[in-house]
C-alpha cells in the first residue's frame, strides 16, 4: 500500500476511516468559519432544518467583513441578526471592522496545524499555509455542521508542488502563484489538494504561504497545504493554547502529478482581465494605463504586503496623478501594527483611500469601486468581470509591489525598475 | 430523480458565480423569486427574460468557479432551470447544487448545441432530441445520490440529523 498525502493522513485523522484519495468520508470538523456574506442564509437553511441549537458553538466562528461598513438598511439588518444569533448560542463573532474572516481565522491560531477548518467561503483555503486541511463550503453546508458539527468529503488527489531555490529580489509570493496559476489553469487542480513541498519552503515566511495557499483556489483546488516547520510554530506562538499534531507526507505517498518552480528563475507577473489564469511576464504588460490601484483583500493585505508597497511608493516618488491609491488592511492587528510603524501615515501622505479592514473592494459587496472603463490593478486574487462591483472595469493581479510601481507611474511598471 | 426535458442554453467555460449572479446583488435581497431577473445580467442582459421553466444550462469546463455563494445556485433554481450539464464544475458550486437539488451532471458537452432538446429519465443518461446522440454522465457517489434524492440538503438532515455514508 503506497504512503500517505498530507491530505489522506489529515482526513484519515478526522474520520476515522483509512481515508485514501476518491474516497468519501465523514468528518467532524475542528472549526467552521461563516461571513455575513454566508451566515444569513446559512441561518435560514438551519432553521428549515429544524436547527434548535447548534451542536457546538465552540467550534464556530463569524465574521462580519463582507459589507464594512454597512450601508443599507438591508446589511445592517443581516449583521443584527448574525450578532443575535451568535450570542444566544455562544459563537465567537469577530464584528463589522475587526477584518477579514480567514486572516481573523490565521491570527486567532484557530487553523492548527494536522486539523480540519473550513469555511463559507472559497478563500477558507488560505489556512492551508499551516498545515491544516481547509476548505470552501457553501452556506447550506455550514448549516448542517452548525446542526451536528460533520460534513462529508470527498477525500482529494493531491498535486505536489515542489518549490526550490529562493525569490529574487522584486518578485513575490503572488508572482509564485500567478505563475503556478499560469501553468495550471483555472481548473487544473479541480477537485485535488494542492501540497507544497521542497526545500524553497523554508525560505517563505508564513505570511508568504498564506499567499499561495489562498490562490489554490483559483485553479479549482480544494485545499493548498504547506508542510509544518519551525516558522509555523513560531506564528502560533501565543495565538493558541492547544497543542497539535503537524502532519508530513509519507516518502512514498503518490500524486497525481508533480510540479516543480525554481523560485530564483521567476520574474514578476501579472494577471489579465478577466480571469487568473490569464497570466503573463509584467514585462508583457508594461506601459498599460491604469487609474487605480487597490491594496488589500485576504491574499494582499498584510503587513509585509503594505511594506513592501510602501519601499516601492517612495523609491518611485509617491502616486502619479490620475491615479487613485485605495489600502484596506485584512485586519485590525494589521492596521494597528502600520499605525505603529509609520506605514499607514506614509501610504495616507501618499494619497490614500484607507478603508476600514474587511473585503473592502475586493468582490464589490463594499468600499471603493472603480468607474466606468477603469484599469485596476489589485493585490487581490481574482479579476473577473464585475468581480468589484462594475463590469464596465477592467482588473489585472499583481504583488503589492508591482501594483505600487503601477500607482507611481499609472501604467503597469516592474517594481525592480522604479526609482525616482 | 424526476424526468428532464428541456432546452439546451449553452455558457461556454469557466463561468464564475459572480457573472451568473453579481455578489453586489445579494446586499439587497437573498430572494430568489427577486435575484432571477439578474441571472448572467453582464453576461447577457436579455439571459434572464429569455429563460423558459425546464431550460437546462450546458456548460464547458469549471462551471461555478469562484465565490462558494449559494445564491449562485439558488438563482439558477429560481429561473426555473432543473439541472446544469458541463465538462466539469468547480467543486463548491457542486456542492451547493447537490444541497439545493439543482442536479449537477459531468460529461462531455461538446456536441450540443444551443436550443437542443435534451430529455433525461433519470441520472443514468441523457439523449439530445435533436441529434439522437446519447451521453452517459458520470454516475454520482451514494451520499450524494442520497442527498439529491432527498430533495436537498434541508430534507436530508430533516430525515437524518446527520450525514450517513
Amino acid at each position: 500500500m503506497a504512503g500517505r498525502t498530507i491530505s489522506e493522513k489529515i482526513l484519515a485523522r478526522k474520520s476515522g476511516l483509512d481515508a485514501r484519495a476518491g474516497n468519501l468520508v465523514v468528518c467532524k470538523v475542528d472549526c467552521a468559519l461563516g461571513t455575513d456574506g454566508s451566515v444569513p442564509m446559512a441561518l435560514d437553511y438551519f432553521k428549515a432544518m429544524g436547527g434548535e441549537s447548534v451542536r457546538d458553538p465552540a467550534r464556530l466562528v463569524f465574521a462580519l467583513d463582507h459589507y464594512v461598513p454597512p450601508t443599507s438598511p438591508q446589511t445592517i439588518e443581516l449583521h443584527r441578526v448574525m450578532r443575535d444569533f451568535a450570542k444566544r448560542f455562544g459563537i465567537t463573532l469577530h464584528d463589522a471592522g475587526e477584518g477579514i474572516g480567514h486572516q481573523l481565522i490565521v491570527e486567532t491560531g484557530r487553523a492548527l496545524p494536522g486539523g480540519l477548518v473550513v469555511g463559507a467561503d472559497s478563500h477558507a483555503v488560505t489556512y492551508g499555509a499551516l498545515n491544516c486541511f481547509a476548505t470552501g463550503i457553501g452556506s447550506s453546508d455550514l448549516a448542517a455542521i452548525m446542526l451536528c458539527g460533520r460534513t462529508w468529503l470527498r477525500v482529494p488527489h493531491s498535486i505536489r508542488v515542489v518549490l526550490t531555490g529562493q525569490l529574487p529580489s522584486g518578485v513575490y509570493p503572488k508572482d509564485v502563484a500567478l505563475a503556478l496559476a499560469g501553468r495550471l489553469g483555472a481548473d487544473g487542480a479541480a477537485y485535488q489538494a494542492l501540497e507544497f513541498a521542497g526545500p524553497g519552503v523554508a525560505t517563505l515566511a508564513l505570511e508568504d504561504r498564506l499567499v499561495l495557499s489562498n490562490l489554490a483556489v483559483e485553479m479549482g483546488a480544494k485545499t493548498g497545504i504547506f508542510p509544518a516547520d519551525g516558522e509555523t510554530v513560531a506564528y502560533l506562538e501565543g495565538r493558541t493554547g492547544q497543542t497539535f499534531e503537524p502532519v508530513a507526507p509519507d516518502p512514498d505517498a503518490r500524486y497525481s502529478q508533480t510540479v516543480e518552480i525554481a523560485l530564483d528563475a521567476l520574474t514578476p507577473q501579472v494577471a489579465l482581465p478577466h480571469l487568473v489564469d490569464q497570466v503573463v511576464a509584467l514585462e508583457d504588460a508594461a506601459g498599460t494605463p491604469v487609474q487605480m490601484v487597490y491594496l488589500g483583500t485576504c491574499t494582499g493585505g498584510r503587513l509585509r504586503d503594505f511594506h513592501q508597497a510602501r519601499a516601492v511608493l517612495e523609491a518611485g516618488g509617491g502616486v502619479a496623478p490620475g491615479v487613485q491609491l485605495v489600502v484596506t488592511p485584512a485586519s485590525r492587528e494589521i492596521r494597528d501594527a502600520m499605525s505603529a510603524d509609520g506605514t499607514l501615515d506614509a501610504l495616507i501622505g501618499f494619497g490614500a483611500t484607507v478603508v476600514e479592514p474587511g473585503c473592502g473592494s475586493c468582490c464589490g459587496t463594499c468600499g471603493v469601486i472603480p468607474g466606468d472603463g477603469v484599469s485596476v490593478i489589485s493585490t487581490a486574487n481574482r479579476n473577473f468581470k464585475g468581480r468589484m462591483g462594475n463590469a464596465k472595469a477592467s482588473i489585472y493581479l499583481a504583488s503589492p509591489a508591482a501594483c505600487a510601481a503601477a500607482a507611481t507611474r499609472g501604467a503597469v511598471t516592474d517594481p525592480r525598475k522604479v526609482s525616482r | 430523480m424526476t424526468a428532464l426535458r428541456g432546452r439546451a442554453r449553452l455558457v461556454g467555460d469557466d463561468v464564475n458565480t459572480d457573472s451568473i449572479i453579481s455578489s453586489a446583488r445579494k446586499r439587497e435581497s437573498l430572494d430568489p423569486a427577486v435575484l432571477r431577473q439578474f441571472l448572467f445580467e453582464h453576461v447577457d442582459p436579455a439571459f434572464a427574460a429569455s429563460v423558459q421553466p425546464g431550460d437546462i444550462l450546458v456548460a464547458g469546463r469549471n462551471f461555478g468557479c469562484g465565490s462558494a455563494m449559494e445564491v449562485a445556485v439558488t438563482t439558477v433554481l429560481g429561473a426555473g432551470i432543473p439541472a446544469v450539464i458541463a465538462r466539469s464544475f468547480s467543486r463548491t458550486y457542486y456542492r451547493n447544487a447537490i444541497n439545493n437539488g439543482l442536479l449537477p451532471l459531468v460529461c462531455d458537452t461538446g456536441g450540443i448545441r444551443d436550443g437542443d432538446i435534451l430529455i433525461s429519465d433519470d441520472i443514468g443518461a441523457i439523449r439530445n432530441e435533436f441529434t439522437g446522440e446519447t451521453l452517459r454522465p458520470e454516475p454520482l457517489p451514494p451520499i450524494m445520490r442520497a442527498i439529491l434524492g432527498a430533495g436537498g440538503l434541508v430534507p436530508y438532515m430533516r430525515q437524518n440529523g446527520d450525514f450517513k455514508l
